[in-house]
């Protein structure tokens, strides 16, 4: 986004100046764009640590804004392919309060006297139910939209309102408490994280795949003999990505349970509290393991899988698409499906979050999603967007509301001031678009 | 109807004009008494054309005369108000271009009909990509394949990273009829195939027309460019607001006859009156 800004004012006099940067950005492959966006998230950042008086950047507030960011998050990852296809869909939000309220009262009415109290079967099939929900409404929109030929603007207007007011009518209005612990894990919080250790064997891993997937893909263009990246631009872009992943956890190892918890915690794992008291970290939050892990598949749909390719070809060209023999109806009620099904993840993830299913439950959570998705780089044109840069957009979208929400300011003001993000980063869109072409 | 024309063009090879293609068996395709209208206008009105192994037959005709509409049909994209298709004598069900591709007939479209936002390798696969033992994408072997394939059409091409948006309008064109070549078309509809290309890849485009002949592929032509059709066709089809004016063996009329089709719609003395031929 910065870059933007700032690119437009140097434009007239680079060529000799701007051109090492250019070099640099061509040889390590980073895009201006992502990098634009780390950039105005760090502008974010430093600027709320500044006005709310350095309470911001603390490893507290930085674990739940990864907590917060979870559940826009998981449905950014689908509003992508869905605006890839010029598309849109504005249920997001009420998909996501309907599909709470079912698993909440499923699970309160039915699963627990079926399985008994906290017996494991009780999260999996409310977690179960709560997909295929997801899955059906999201598929009777995507039905409605590709084989009945109702614009996706209206279905889904009109959806905004219908799965609101079903949330309402299933529950008659009430707040439905969940009772299962295990589900309430998905929600984060100190049994919802998984610990100092098992964040470090985690980015661990992380940082193993990322050397193997720089390394597999050295080798795949070698192989076909295409130009490779220099040595040192693949070792700089490996350590930076390597090196968040180690700041991450450093941030989230350093969030530790308050006094009270810990002291329970111990008493439960039968551990011995020490002089002074114990420093038991948090780590990484269930639900934003889910959230990076939801990022990671779907990226691979995108990019890797036939309906992704479709997807994205159906954007660029649907009269082409069409033509070249894509089914374009059953890839558009597909991707509706699938959004459907992210916004029952985001259900469970909130649900979890605040151990109760209430009718207000995912409002305005559309505008946010799609907030994400166009902030990281989905064009509202079609046929551009990717997945890591809607999360990263989540993560924006989601810094400002919580940095807005530490400085005390009122939700009308809040309200009025993503609003006009939103037009503004749309307007900044179409600037960046008009100058890359 | 279309047993007359097929009479006439047999009558036509014992008279003497033989084009080396057999025309004994049953056409690779036969489209026949074809009409489709778009509100009120016939865009295509009784029309009927017929192909043959290892034959180039080029359709002709003014701008608006229904050309692309009739291809169209035949490649999947419009569905017919009337009318059959025959493929190798046998009835076919064609309703979309998935249909169309299963009976082999491939498409070069006017338009191009590309998706702008992916490279050429994807384009050159969509709908029918390269993919890993573990199903996924293999666009490794796509744009290896890529390679080769538009290596012999426009040698000069290095451009496979980008989005097709990127390329000029005759390497897009390139990259369209890479497309309907890769998969070995039987019937190949080349809708105005040179129409952005110089004057070298237009000669790449022309030697690739007779090799495709000599594998015995069927090929419609449809060109503005009445020396092209001259060089490369075996018979040329003339329509007209719709409808056909006449066919006849490229080598039974002359350069201002076929233009005298096109533009009166006066059918000469060599060629095979149609439904639109002008009634004197
Ligand atoms: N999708 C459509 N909707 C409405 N009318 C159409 C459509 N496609 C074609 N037509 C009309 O049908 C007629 C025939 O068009 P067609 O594209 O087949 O002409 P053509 O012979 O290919 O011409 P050209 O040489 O300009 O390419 C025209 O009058 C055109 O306006
Ligand atoms: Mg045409």
């Amino acid at each position: 986004m910065s870059d933007v800004a700032s690119g437009g004012a140097v434009r007239p006099k680079t060529a000799g100046g701007g051109s090492g940067f250019k070099n640099f950005l061509r040889a390590t492959e980073i895009d201006t764009r992502m990098l634009g966006m780390v950039g105005a998230l760090l502008v974010i950042w430093v600027g709320f640590h500044i006005l709310s008086g350095g309470t911001f950047l603390t490893p507290r507030n930085l674990w739940n804004l990864s907590v917060q960011t979870a559940s826009v998050g998981v449905m950014a990852t689908g509003m992508v392919l869905v605006i890839v296809t010029r598309n849109i869909d504005l249920s997001v939000g009420s998909v996501l309060g309907v599909t709470g309220m079912i698993m909440a009262i499923a699970q309160t009415t039915w699963f627990t006297p079926m399985f008994g109290f906290d017996n494991p079967m009780v999260w999996i099939a409310t977690i179960g139910l709560g997909l295929l929900s997801g899955l059906a409404i999201g598929g009777l929109q995507g039905f409605v939209i590709a084989y009945m030929g109702v614009p996706s603007f209206i279905v889904t207007l009109g959806g905004l309102l219908v799965w609101r007011g079903a949330a309402w009518w299933v529950a008659s209005g009430r707040t439905i408490p969940i009772t299962d612990d295990t589900f309430k894990i998905l929600g984060g919080g100190s049994d919802g994280s998984i610990g100092a250790t098992w964040s470090w064997v985690i980015a661990i891993v992380a940082i193993a795949f990322l050397a193997l997937a720089a390394v597999n893909a050295r080798r795949q263009r070698k192989r076909f003999h295409f130009p490779v990246k220099p040595m040192w631009a693949e070792y700089l872009t490996f350590a930076l990505s390597a090196g968040a992943v180690v700041v991450a956890t450093l941030i989230v190892n350093a969030y530790l349970l308050p006094g009270p918890l810990a002291a329970r915690y111990a008493q439960a794992n039968g551990i011995a509290v020490p002089e002074g008291g114990l420093a038991i970290s948090f780590g990484y939050a269930v639900p934003v393991l889910l959230f990076i892990g939801v990022g990671i598949v779907m990226t691979f749909v995108a990019r890797r899988t036939r309906f992704g390719r479709y997807v994205f070809a159906i954007g660029g060209n649907p009269e082409a698409a069409e033509l070249a023999g894509i089914n374009t109806k059953r890839v558009t009620m597909m991707v509706f499906a699938l959004m459907g099904m992210l916004a029952a993840i985001a259900a469970a993830i909130s649900t979890a979050r605040l151990t109760s299913a209430t009718n207000a439950q995912g409002t305005l959570d559309e505008l946010y999603t799609i907030a994400a998705a166009v902030i990281g780089g989905t064009s509202l044109a079609g046929g551009a967007g990717t997945i890591a840069g809607a999360m990263l957009g989540a993560l924006v979208m989601q810094s400002l509301q919580s940095g807005m929400v530490l400085l005390g300011m009122d939700t009308p003001l809040q309200n009025i001031v993503v609003g006009a993000v939103l037009v503004v980063a749309v307007w900044l869109d179409t600037v960046y678009r008009k100058r890359a072409a | 109807m279309m047993s007359t024309t097929m009479d006439d063009i047999r009558d036509g090879g014992t008279t003497g004009h033989t084009d080396n293609i057999d025309r004994a068996g049953p056409p690779l395709v036969a489209m026949e008494d074809i009409s489709i209208s778009f509100g009120g206008i016939h865009a295509v009105d009784g029309a009927s054309l017929d192909l043959y192994p290892g034959e180039v037959v080029a359709l002709l005709g003014h701008n608006g005369a229904g050309k692309s509409t009739l291809i169209k049909i035949l490649s999947g994209a419009y569905k017919r108000d009337s009318g059959e298709i025959m493929v190798r004598g046998e009835r076919a069900t064609i309703s979309n271009p998935r249909d169309a591709k299963a009976y082999g007939i491939e498409t070069i479209y006017q338009t191009l009909a590309l998706a702008d936002n992916v490279d050429a390798a994807a384009n050159l696969f969509l709908g029918r990509e390269i993919m890993t033992p573990f199903g996924t994408l293999d666009d490794a072997a796509m744009e290896a394949e890529a390679r080769k394939v538009m290596g012999r059409l426009n040698p000069n091409f290095k451009r496979f990273k980008e989005p097709v948006r990127a390329l000029s309008g005759g390497q897009r064109q390139s990259v369209a009829i890479a497309r309907a070549i890769l998969f070995n078309a039987k019937i190949l509809i080349m809708d105005e195939p040179t129409a952005a290309l110089g004057p070298q890849e237009t000669a790449q485009v022309a030697d690739l027309i007779k090799e495709l002949k000599k594998e015995e592929i069927g090929i419609f032509l449809i060109s503005h460019d009445i020396h092209d059709v001259f060089d490369l066709s075996d018979r040329v089809v003339v329509m007209k607001n719709g409808q056909v004016v006449g066919s006849a063996k490229t080598s039974d009329v002359t350069k201002d006859e076929v233009l005298g089709m096109i533009i009166l719609g006066k059918c000469p003395a060599g060629a095979t009156p149609g439904p639109g031929a002008m009634k004197d």
